[in-house]
């Protein structure tokens, strides 16, 4: 610059001029005239728009952009300004500085915008003026509310969820799984069936999302067919139902499994009987005596379907009369094991008779003398088992124990509110037909409660929320030595709009 | 008085005509309208003169003159020459000049003591200046442009320059020159003031897009409410009168 060289540069201030038009003193400028004079010659806001209509849904708020996508806006809120200022043609002459909404009445049906526009006019001077563009706001459903309004049952893709088995363990568990990730946001209606759930969906891309969603928790096969509604010759416009048919595999947590010869096989002579520990979308399969465990992925599960030998229901009671540990504890898979000799006998014939049973149980690090422990009586099961038979020379235990039985602590806890809660994903169910199969409902429901008591790995992927009508009360601390119960930490406290809760739960 | 006039639709006075206290140069137009106006102002004064320059029309960008003497560029036929010659007073001295920069009426900025010149002009041309118009000379710029003659416009009384010009500048000029000077602007705020105008010691034409705002501008700083061209010509027919007799 010259002034770093040394140059002596005279301080230059700017004069005065009159403006050309009405003489008022001023800087000089590109035209030379004042702003008001130039804004009297010059109309920048010549040929924009001044007066747009736009399209409303009165049902779901939603503005029309042609010629199809309807954009979700308040009122005054930055979505809504971004429209509005994509609706103006012509906007692209001058460029827009300042965007700003004037406040009009909200049922006016009109809004109004305050635009800041600069233009060069006139030897390179710029102007900038602002005008107001009036949104006149005309009522038109818009296709899906119109859809929905014609026809509320209108679905277009279902999935049904299916299980055979006699008890509804899995559908509990998979309904927290669901309200927990919100996969069923998008379900127009969700029925209860028998031995399954219906899933109503108003798009086959929402369907398919939850299939996958389903096939990532569960082990399933699924298959999916179409069904031709309505045929538009002229536009060749196809309009389908959806159906896929999902099946879960059989297969439950703690059930017993007989595998068949050719599966024990391939999983390197796992002992025939099994039990399986976890089942996500992979089984995990355990060995009771040897502790030898291994996973089995949906496609193999599949490709040998095999039925459980004895479920979850046939668990019976035992007592326990003496334990011996073998080996240490160990820890497979996230859960810990020590092999134990125990002596067990039924709780049906303790005192009765003189029926006792050594076994190995896994248990070791559990049980002690005078615990409950449930298990699967082999002695005096009666099976019906194709693969079961087919083994020749099998050394069946006469018990193989699960799990310990809190029944005793929990006779004291009974009737009594727990301190957490569950939400319900909201489903149709049919009127049951008689008071047995409400109670067995009952009794399956108060079970997974208690399953979810016991084991911290199965709530992990649960939200569990506080029940806020449970009063702690001072009995019930000291009975809880090691009963377990769920610590306070994990719960997730409700939101506070207490009159909200069940919607806050299912707001999409 | 200032008068507002048009050359054939176009607002730029100054550029088809050439006003000093002695003559008046005035571009051929088609109709004679141009020429009367100046008739009408000027006729019992001062001579009004038709004329070309080098075959063209913009004789007030081409010449620069003064009560002393008219400098015509290089391009000016013979024939115009002598026309200049035989139809100007006999105290005007009428000369040719070789210079580069031939628009010499945008060069050159001058009333009858001091003119203001192109800093890039020879310096040959520079003496003949001084001696042709019997002025002093000064090299200077006007608002940062170096074209003087288009960007402002001065007599003997009061000048007018270009709007941009900063309040230095302009002290600096009207010390140079001895007279006022105001920043202004003519046909509605165009810059090129000796474009848009042409003045002398009682009157001055503008375009006809000039405002009031900027004719009552260029009224007050050529202060040419007051004067009457009896008072200036009155100088010149006594030394005529003398002469005959």
């Amino acid at each position: 610059m010259a002034e770093e060289a040394g140059v002596f540069m005279v301080p230059q201030t700017v004069g005065s001029v009159l403006c050309c038009k009405c003489g008022v003193r001023m800087a000089p400028n590109a035209a030379n005239m004042c702003v008001r004079c130039l804004r009297s010659e010059v109309d920048i806001t010549e040929g924009l728009q001044k007066h747009v209509i736009i399209l409303h849904c009165p049902e779901c708020n939603c503005y029309l952009q042609p010629p199809r996508t309807w954009i979700k806006a308040e009122l005054e809120s930055k979505e809504l300004l971004t429209f509005c200022i994509k609706r103006l043609k012509n906007l692209n002459k001058v460029r827009l500085v300042h965007a700003e909404f004037i406040w009009t009445e909200p049922h006016s049906k009109r809004i109004k915008v305050k635009l800041s526009v600069q233009k060069e006019v006139l030897h390179g001077a710029i102007l900038e003026q602002s005008y107001v563009v009036e949104y006149v706001q005309q009522e038109q459903m818009c296709d899906s509310c119109s859809r929905i309004q014609a026809n509320p049952d209108q679905w277009v893709a279902a999935v049904q969820l299916r299980q055979h088995v006699s008890h509804r363990r899995t559908f509990f568990y998979l309904e927290q799984l669901i309200l927990k990730h919100d996969a069923a946001v998008h379900a127009i209606k969700i029925k209860q069936m028998d031995h399954g759930i219906d899933f109503f969906f108003g798009n086959r891309s929402h369907a398919v999302k939850f299939v996958e969603f389903v096939g990532k928790v569960a082990p399933i096969r699924s298959r999916h067919d179409k069904q031709l509604v309505s045929h538009d010759s002229k536009s060749n416009n196809y309009n389908y139902k959806y159906t896929f048919s999902v099946e879960l595999s059989p297969v439950c947590r703690e059930d017993l499994i007989c595998l068949p010869p050719r599966v024990a096989v391939s999983l390197g002579n796992l002992g025939p009987l099994v039990i399986c520990t976890k089942v996500t979308n992979s089984i995990a399969l355990l060995d009771p005596f040897t502790l030898r465990h291994c996973f089995l992925d949906a496609d193999q599960y599949w490709r040998s379907s095999f039925k459980p030998l004895l479920t979850s229901r046939q668990l019976i009671e035992y007592i326990v009369l003496d334990v011996e540990i073998i080996s240490p504890e160990v820890n497979i898979g996230g859960s810990r094991y020590a092999l134990a000799d125990v002596q067990v006998a039924r709780v049906s014939d303790f005192g009765k008779n003189d029926t006792i049973f050594s076994v190995k149980s896994y248990l070791g690090h559990l049980l002690s003398p005078g615990d409950y422990a449930l298990g699967y009586d082999l002695y005096g099961a009666n099976t019906n088992d194709i693969d079961f038979d087919s083994y020749r020379g099998l050394v069946v235990p006469e018990a193989i124990l699960i799990k310990k039985s809190y029944e005793e602590k929990r006779q004291k806890k009974r009737g009594k509110p727990r301190s957490w809660k569950l939400k319900n994903l909201n489903m149709e169910v049919e009127e049951s037909r008689n008071r047995v199969e409400d109670e067995k409902k009952n009794t399956e429901y108060e079970e997974f409660l208690r399953d979810l008591e016991e084991n911290p790995e199965m709530r992990f992927n649960i939200s569990l929320y506080r029940n806020r009508d449970y009063q702690p009360s001072e009995i019930a601390s000291t009975v809880d030595g090691d009963f377990p119960s769920i610590p306070i930490e994990e719960l997730l406290a409700d939101l506070d709009l207490s009159e909200n809760e069940d919607e806050d739960d299912m707001h999409d | 008085m200032a008068t507002r006039l048009q050359f054939e639709n176009s607002c730029e006075v100054g550029v088809f005509s050439k006003l000093t206290n002695a003559y008046c140069l005035v571009a051929i137009g088609g109709s004679e309208n141009f020429y009367s106006i100046f008739e009408d102002e000027l006729a019992g004064a001062i001579p009004v003169v038709k004329t070309s320059i080098g075959g063209t029309r913009i004789i007030g960008r081409l010449c620069a003159g003064n009560k002393n003497g008219l400098l015509l560029p290089h391009t000016t036929t013979d024939q115009e020459l002598q026309h200049l010659r035989n139809s100007l007073p006999d105290q005007v001295v009428v000369q040719r000049i070789d210079e580069r920069l031939s628009a010499l009426g945008n060069c050159i900025s001058c009333n009858d003591h001091v003119a203001l010149t192109h800093p890039d002009l020879d310096k040959e041309t520079e003496e003949m200046i001084a001696d042709v118009l019997g002025v002093e000379v000064f090299r200077q710029t006007v608002a940062g442009n170096i074209l003087v003659g288009s960007y402002c416009a001065f007599s003997n009384r009061g000048g007018l320059v270009h709007p941009h010009t900063s309040i230095e500048d302009l002290d600096e000029l009207s010390t140079l020159l001895q007279v006022p000077l105001v920043a202004g602007t003519v046909n509605r705020g165009s810059e090129v003031i000796a474009a848009g105008m042409t003045v002398n010691d009682w009157t001055a034409f503008c375009g006809s897009d000039t405002t009031a705002t900027e004719l009552s501008v260029i009224e007050s700083v050529f202060k040419l409410r007051e004067a009457q061209p009896t008072d200036i010509v009155q100088d010149m027919r006594k030394s005529l009168i003398d002469s005959y007799l």
